[in-house]
């Protein structure tokens, strides 16, 4: 018998919902739901005596309004009236509503959570269940308030129902992921852990969502649920399906809570138990070992369930890494499913074997599938299949096989979807590069890449492969003569016209030679494409000609008429006809020593991350390319390169200038361009900044912060409030004078007037003063710049000077109250920063206090309950503001992991401090 | 966490729209639309998964549907869910429905949209997977219907009287409407693969 009888419906319902389908535009259905609008308007509003059944009914027209994407702005009260009813009916309808149409910060909440109160304690488990599922749909912050103590209550009871029990767990995840601050820790965690040995397994299912979550914060204290989880999988899995009858979906016994389970055991490391270890291999290799049994139905929902229990299994094998014997046969098992005729299963596989190639021990095995892979980007006809197999392509890629895969990827560059052709360049572009062992190959691919497709080459992969040619002599010859031919092709993509504008401007003489690729010759074929050329490429093909006439003085007179016509000196595009008429009159009235000076060669770029990762990744989001270092990023990142440069200029937005040192500023939201340019306006030779000291100073104030064979640079400095100053002591260790000494800071520090004495004699030391005013928050710290000349050589040093955000703390006393207090004020989800860590330095609670003190907060003893913890308190003062900071740091001496939290008023204050303590331990 | 749950038609038009996570009513109208978007232009045997389109977080979460003769069923996850998982989910959330209404068809959506989020409301809560099982959820559905039975009983009998009045003369109540091709064929899914 049906559960819903059709008879029943509601025939106002039908027949509104009739008239809408029936509308002809959407006109005439606007004006109908708007006249429906009204008319329950006016019902909710005049007769105060509506029955159940016309509400109801009023209720699902309006949900049925809202779903065709009209915001319904009434009914609201007349919902949350309808939940104080005692008839079940109603009472449904009432949180109905609400789930669906109010939000979480609507006024009314207050009188709902009144409402949800009385369900909870009503001791009806369906009042309870709609109560519950109302606080999870609805989740908001002030529910969590209401409620977080009172759910865990409901949860462990021991007479509370299992379809309660169920809701209660899921409805805590909720609240702990909305509010997590909210849920207290307390005795109830460890009965939770027990739910996984409860005889419902909807209970078990629901409650290992939950601990799932809950370990991923606090591993420690779930660590028990590892043993309890292995047996529940042990028994489902070894189980005969008849003993759970319910939850045995075609054949499978209960997949759903076997994929929780696993997922749950995927938060911890491999048991160090060895019985409990084996057996927990012992269930996994039962699950492999039934992929192979006969399917026990066709029913592709019985492929599905297994397959969901597999394909769960195998993410925690690669995730335990651990055991190779399993790696391997996870990997054939993927390798099988690589050709499976099901394309989900393929997709999965290539997904998963992705994660595989990662690991040691199977990088091998997967290597072996490398032809099937790249059969599936040739013949697979689903767009997201192809894409997962172009990330299986890359993840597997290492020197052996890069040539192949990087050729079968372009290849199918040809072909691909325009949707992930942008990302296909980036990886092909990043392989090339990263596995490149003659650099010729390099070139040529990166050429081929943008040839094949010119319009998704991003700015970064040029740039790179300029840098690149710059900084390898041996590649430089053949990159002019490759870019040469390639642009003999009739029809170039403007991209390579960039790249060989710039690449022979730099090295043309080096295929000069050759009567073929003469100046005049080069020249001309450059110049035929400049007319087809945007401003910017034209732009930098102008650059490109005023190097030529330095490298071959017999063009000079050709290259100057062109520079000469009214076309370039009198262009109606400011960039264009400046630099016509400058490169002109350079050419004019500059020796040959001078123009070769000006003109000189590019200096090597420094060696940093290519920035084509760094796009790459922040189209995948973080976390997807594991193996790439992420650290760099923050020493090259734009800020700093732009603070560097203080030179004189005339703000030109044009970059190609910047690389000749004429016109030197990259404009400020160049950031693109930085890797190429920023540099080269740090004159004359490009240098690193010097950080490797510069955590040591976090909690403390004095020290050596720089040391060479040369120089050894010492700091001393205080800070008041939102003032520093610091004494920068140079110390010459040579016997030789240091002459033209001179050192630049940023401008948000004012440097003291008398400090920079331009000659340190040999064994000497130089004071400077350093006087410095934080303005606001603020992430990087500024970098002192020093320049001298030692014997012949012009010297150049770059360090960041430790002025970081915890310098401008004043430590605050606060009683226990006034703490907890605060700390619940500070308590939106973004205002809090939590990091768990492991421990570098042996873990001492004296020198951890001191760390602390040093980092400027005051230490509170006996604000935390557990003497363990350090609680500590402050004000960060800046001339803007002023941002209270509490923080908490909990040692685990068994796990030799600390667990920091910060609270600041400001998300990005709490971020940064919660970076630069976190590195202390 | 499942994000986000849609049930639209061929045309688009939404049947069922649940977040679990709170938008303004204007961005859930735009996420359907290019969810709608992104499934439809699929072809009938490719992959269940593809990456959520930008609206509903890019390539964090997954889309994964099945696409059931006039309907499409599709799950909004992030990387929490297994998608093999989620797929059997949908399937007990079809066929469920398919024992509540007999046979159930796109009409039944539109018709009772409460009994639809009760049912749902039996299987997700909050986002996440409440229950599993059929004959559960079918038990819980049972005896809510009982209940409501037992009410209406006492005090919305007329109401059901006249409803039931009402409704023996009508030429255009839905039940005239022709709805042979757009019932939901669960049992042996010619649709899907």
């Amino acid at each position: 018998m049906p559960a819903v009888s059709k008879g029943d419906g509601m025939r106002g319902l039908a027949v509104f919902i009739s008239d809408i389908r029936n509308c002809k535009s959407k006109e005439a259905e606007v004006k109908r739901i708007n006249k429906e609008l009204a008319n329950i308007r006016s019902k909710f509003k005049g007769d105060k005596a509506l029955d159940g059944y016309s509400k109801k009914k009023y209720v699902c027209k309006l949900l049925f309004i809202f779903l065709l994407g009209h915001d319904i702005d009434f009914g609201h009260m007349e919902a949350v009236n309808l939940l104080s009813s005692n008839k079940y009916t109603e009472k449904q309808i009432g949180y109905l509503f609400i789930s669906v149409l109010v939000n979480s910060n609507s006024d009314l909440i207050r009188l709902i959570n009144n409402a949800i109160k009385n369900d909870l304690t009503s001791r009806n488990p369906t009042f309870m269940n709609l109560a519950l599922h109302c606080i999870a749909n609805v989740g908001s912050r002030e529910m969590a308030e209401a409620f977080a103590s009172e759910i865990p209550r409901i949860l462990v009871a021991g007479d509370t129902m299992d379809s309660v029990k169920q809701s209660a767990a899921l409805c805590l995840l909720r609240l702990n992921r909305t509010s997590p601050d909210l849920v207290p820790m307390g005795e109830w965690t460890a009965r939770v852990v027990h739910l996984l040995n409860d005889q419902h397994l909807g209970v078990v299912t629901a409650a290992t969502s939950l601990i799932t979550t809950l370990a991923q914060k606090n591993p420690d204290d779930f660590k028990t649920s590892v043993s309890l989880a292995v047996a529940r999988l042990s028994r489902i899995v070894t189980s005969a399906s008849i003993d759970l009858q319910d939850y045995t979906y075609y054949f499978v016994a209960a997949p759903w809570l076997s994929v929780k389970l696993l997922r749950l055991l995927q938060s911890y490391p491999p048991p160090e138990d060895a019985a409990l270890r084996s057996r927990l291999t012992e269930c996994l290799e039962t699950i492999l070992n039934k992929a192979q049994e006969p399917p026990k139905s066709k029913k592709v929902q019985h492929s599905n369930a297994k397959n969901a229990v597999l394909f769960e299994a195998i993410a925690l094998i690669i995730h335990h890494d651990s055991e190779p014997t399993l790696l391997v046969r996870a990997c054939n098992q993927l390798g099988q499913f690589l050709q499976h005729r099901e394309t989900n299963l393929r997709y999965l596989a290539l997904e998963s074997m992705c994660t595989l190639a990662s690991s040691e021990f199977s990088h091998e095995a997967v290597k072996t599938h490398m032809e099937t892979v790249i059969n599936a980007l040739k013949t697979e006809r689903d767009v997201s299949v192809r894409q997962r197999a172009v990330d299986l392509l890359y993840a597997m890629c290492d020197r052996s096989n890069a040539k192949q895969i990087v050729a079968e990827m372009l290849s199918y560059l040809e072909t691909a979807d325009y949707s992930i052709r942008e990302e296909i360049v980036l990886k092909v572009a990043i392989l090339a590069e990263k596995y490149a062992v003659d650099y010729t190959w390099y070139v040529d691919t990166i050429l081929n890449l943008i040839r094949i497709a010119g319009d998704y080459v991003s700015e970064e992969v040029w740039y790179r492969v300029i840098q690149i040619v710059i900084n390898r002599d041996d590649v430089q010859g053949y990159a002019a003569k490759t870019v040469f031919e390639a642009l003999q092709a009739p029809a170039c993509h403007e991209n390579l016209v960039k790249v060989g504008g710039y690449i022979l401007g730099e090295f043309g003489n080096l295929i000069a030679g050759d009567s073929r690729s003469s100046p005049l010759v080069q020249f001309n074929l450059l110049h035929s494409k400049f007319h087809l050329c945007s401003v910017p490429t034209r732009a930098l093909l102008l650059s490109a000609y005023i190097k030529f006439i330095n490298l071959f003085p017999e063009v000079k007179a050709t290259i100057q008429d062109v520079l000469r016509s009214d076309s370039q000196l009198r262009n109606a595009d400011v960039e264009l006809q400046q630099r016509a008429v400058e490169y002109l009159r350079l050419s004019c009235i500059a020796s040959t020593d001078i123009l070769a000076t000006v003109l000189e060669e590019m200096p090597p770029f420094p060696e940093r991350e290519s920035s084509i990762l760094a796009k790459l990744k922040k189209k995948k989001g973080p976390g997807k390319l594991p193996d790439m270092d992420d650290s760099r990023r923050s020493v090259n990142g734009s800020t700093e390169h732009s603070e560097n440069t203080d030179t004189t200029n005339k703000g030109s937005t044009h970059s190609f200038t910047d690389v000749l040192n004429l016109n030197s500023t990259p404009s400020s939201g160049a950031s693109l361009l930085i890797d190429v340019f920023s540099e080269s306006s740090a004159p004359p030779a490009a240098i690193d900044v010097s950080e490797e000291n510069f955590p040591r100073f976090v909690c403390k104030n004095n020290g050596v912060i720089y040391e060479n064979q040369l120089l050894q640079i010492g700091l001393k400095s205080e800070y008041r409030q939102n003032l520093g100053r610091m004494y920068v002591f140079y110390g010459n260790k040579t016997s030789t004078q240091f002459l033209s000494f001179s050192s630049s800071s940023p401008p948000q520090l004012n440097v003291h007037p008398k400090a920079a004495d331009p000659m340190i004699e040999g064994g000497a030391q130089m004071q400077q003063i350093l006087n410095i005013e934080c303005v606001s928050d603020f992430r990087d710290a500024p970098v002192l710049n020093i320049q001298f000349r030692y014997g012949g050589t012009l010297q150049n040093i770059a360090v960041k000077l430790p002025v970081m955000l915890n310098k401008f703390f004043q430590p605050t006393e606060m009683m226990s109250q006034d703490f907890f207090q605060r700390w619940k004020q500070l308590g939106a989800p973004q205002q809090e920063v939590q990091k768990i860590f492991k421990a570098k330095h042996p873990m001492d609670t004296e020198v951890t206090k001191a760390k602390i003190l040093g980092f400027g907060v005051a230490l509170l003893d006996g604000v935390d309950p557990n003497p363990a913890n350090f609680v500590g308190a402050g004000v960060i003062h800046t001339k803007t503001t002023q941002v209270g900071c509490l923080l908490r740091l909990e040692p685990n001496m068994q796990a030799q992991m600390y667990r920091l939290t910060l609270r600041t008023s400001r998300d990005s204050v709490s971020q940064r401090l919660c970076e630069l303590l976190s590195d202390q331990f | 966490m499942i994000k986000a749950i849609l049930i639209f038609n061929n045309h688009g038009k939404p049947r069922l729209s649940k977040f679990y996570e709170h938008y303004n009513e204007d961005t859930e109208q735009q996420i359907i639309r290019e969810t709608f978007h992104l499934v439809s232009k699929r072809d009938e045997n490719v992959c269940n998964f593809l990456e959520g389109g930008m609206l509903i977080g890019g390539s964090d979460y997954k889309l994964i549907y099945r696409h059931y003769a006039t309907l499409y069923f599709v799950f909004c996850v992030d990387s929490s869910e297994s998608e093999l998982g989620i797929l059997d989910l949908i399937q007990v959330f079809v066929e469920t429905l398919d024992k509540c209404f007999e046979n159930v068809c796109e009409l039944d959506l539109i018709f009772h949209v409460d009994k639809v989020h009760n049912i749902l409301a039996e299987m997700v809560m909050g986002g996440m997977v409440l229950e599993t099982n059929m004959n559960e959820i079918i038990t819980q559905v049972d005896a809510q219907n009982k209940m409501e039975k037992s009410e209406a009983g006492i005090a919305g009998a007329p109401a059901r009287a006249v409803s039931a009045v009402k409704n023996m003369n009508l030429p255009e109540m839905p039940r005239n409407i022709n709805i042979g091709d757009i019932s939901i064929k669960v049992p042996n899914l010619p649709s899907f693969k």
